[in-house]
């Protein structure tokens, strides 16, 4: 089976994604041979509905990786343009949440882990 | 929303053939400043195949150093090649930017992409966004299922309609915390009371009684003294107050808000709307 497409988001039009993450993650894909694509701003693909986002989804052999934000907000905004990922074949790291090193790590996992949320999940309430 | 549907460009890193390797920090360099100004990239495998844009000119960026740059193949392909041998990364920019402008694709980051994103796995399709959103940012698709539709009529940085989903099914990606950044949702979140606010807060109540109390109060002291700027300095200090209770309702949205009136009557059109959307009202 192929390697997972790679795709990143340089969460162009705000500051909620760490500037250092984002460097440190691009930094790495441009010293590497893999392709990949890289988009300033998934949320304004989205809105534009750009027809490019099929072209994204789509999990061909190995599936997609996506280095962006919350796989909730992933998913929904891919589906909200009318193209959406396949559940079982994409894998979301969280730019916003963790650390630069563990996403540069799992970019280059050969295998795939799934995690799209599926269904109305919820997290149990912590006791406070 | 002329921004939104005007062609694009897609950028793709060229190399193999007449061009020769982009270096690593070359890369990450040249990359940085273009995602800086909105575009699409792609960095294919050397010599590796490259679907057509959908939506305006694939313009390929290559060191040819000298060596013979390829004419697009086809124009119906609407490939272009740029040479930019040894350019540092704004020159870089600068060149696809003139690009751009001739093949009249969109300048980005004209307008903040801030809008709702509805979680259909947790939405009841209940129509309280639609009823609550005074600027008809929600509509509904042909089955009657609920959807953001005019997304550049949100006003940016207000969340304030994911506060009124009694599902957390509303995400803005650009917020700050969770869930309404997409983080996942908790049992907490759905029975915080500060995850809601009163409706009634936004659609005029009580901004309109704080207004009238104070102003009353004022009239009363200052009758003489009253003037239409302190009349509009007034305003501002309770909206101010109201965007400090309501935490992160921008101020500027709440200075925008219409006239009571004009609020009471588009609240009336929502709420026929969604109703009707429910079955609960004949078409008007
Ligand atoms: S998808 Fe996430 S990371 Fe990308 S632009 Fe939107 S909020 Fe930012
Ligand atoms: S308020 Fe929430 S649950 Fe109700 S229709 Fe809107 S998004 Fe769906």
């Amino acid at each position: 089976m192929s390697a997972p497409r790679i795709l990143y988001c340089h969460c162009n039009y705000a500051q909620v994604v760490p500037r250092e993450t984002k460097e440190a993650v691009l930094r790495h894909l441009c010293s590497g041979g893999a392709a990949f694509e890289a988009v300033a701003d998934l949320c304004e693909m989205s809105a534009r509905k750009d027809g490019a986002l099929q072209r994204l989804a789509d999990p061909n052999g190995g599936g997609v990786r996506i280095a962006a934000c919350f796989p909730r907000a992933v998913k929904w905004l891919f589906a909200s343009a009318g193209a959406p990922l396949t559940s079982d074949r994409v894998e979301v790291l969280n730019m916003r949440v963790q650390p630069a090193q563990e996403i540069v790590e799992a970019l280059g996992r050969p295998e795939l882990r799934p995690n799209l949320p599926s269904g109305k999940e919820t997290t149990e309430s912590s006791p406070s | 929303m002329s921004t939104l549907t005007e062609p694009t460009l897609r950028i793709v890193f060229f190399e193999g053939e007449t061009a020769s390797h982009w270096p690593g920090e070359t890369l990450f360099e040249t990359m940085s400043v273009l995602l800086g100004k909105g575009y699409a990239l792609t960095r294919p495998q050397p010599g590796g195949r490259v679907s057509p844009h959908d939506r305006g000119e694939t313009v390929w960026l290559g060191q040819f150093e000298g060596a013979v740059v390829p004419e697009p193949m086809d124009r119906a392909d609407r490939a272009r090649f740029l040479d930019v041998s040894g350019m540092p990364a704004e020159a870089v920019a600068e060149k696809v930017e003139a690009r751009r402008g001739e093949a009249k694709a969109v300048e980005h980051g004209l307008w903040k992409p801030w809008f709702p994103v509805i979680d259909y796995d947790r939405c009841t399709n209940c129509m309280q966004c639609l009823s609550f959103c005074l600027f008809g940012v929600y509509g509904v698709d042909e089955q009657q299922k609920i959807q953001a539709q005019n997304l550049d009529q949100c006003k940016t940085n207000c969340p304030a309609c994911s506060r009124v989903c009694p599902e957390a099914a509303i995400m803005f990606p650009k917020y700050k915390s969770g869930p309404i950044n997409g983080d996942q949702v908790s049992d907490a979140d759905l029975n915080r009371e500060k995850m809601k606010i009163d409706i009634s807060a936004l659609l005029g109540g009580d901004v309109y009684d704080m207004l009238r109390t104070r102003s009353e109060r004022a009239k009363s002291r200052f009758s003489k003294e009253r003037d239409s700027d302190k009349a509009l300095a007034e305003r501002q200090k309770c909206l101010t107050k109201l965007a400090q209770l309501t935490a992160d309702v921008p101020r500027e949205v709440l200075m925008s808000l219409p006239s009571p009136e004009e609020i009471a009557r588009k609240a009336e059109e929502a709420r026929q709307r969604a109703a009707r959307h429910l079955g609960q009202m004949p078409e008007a």
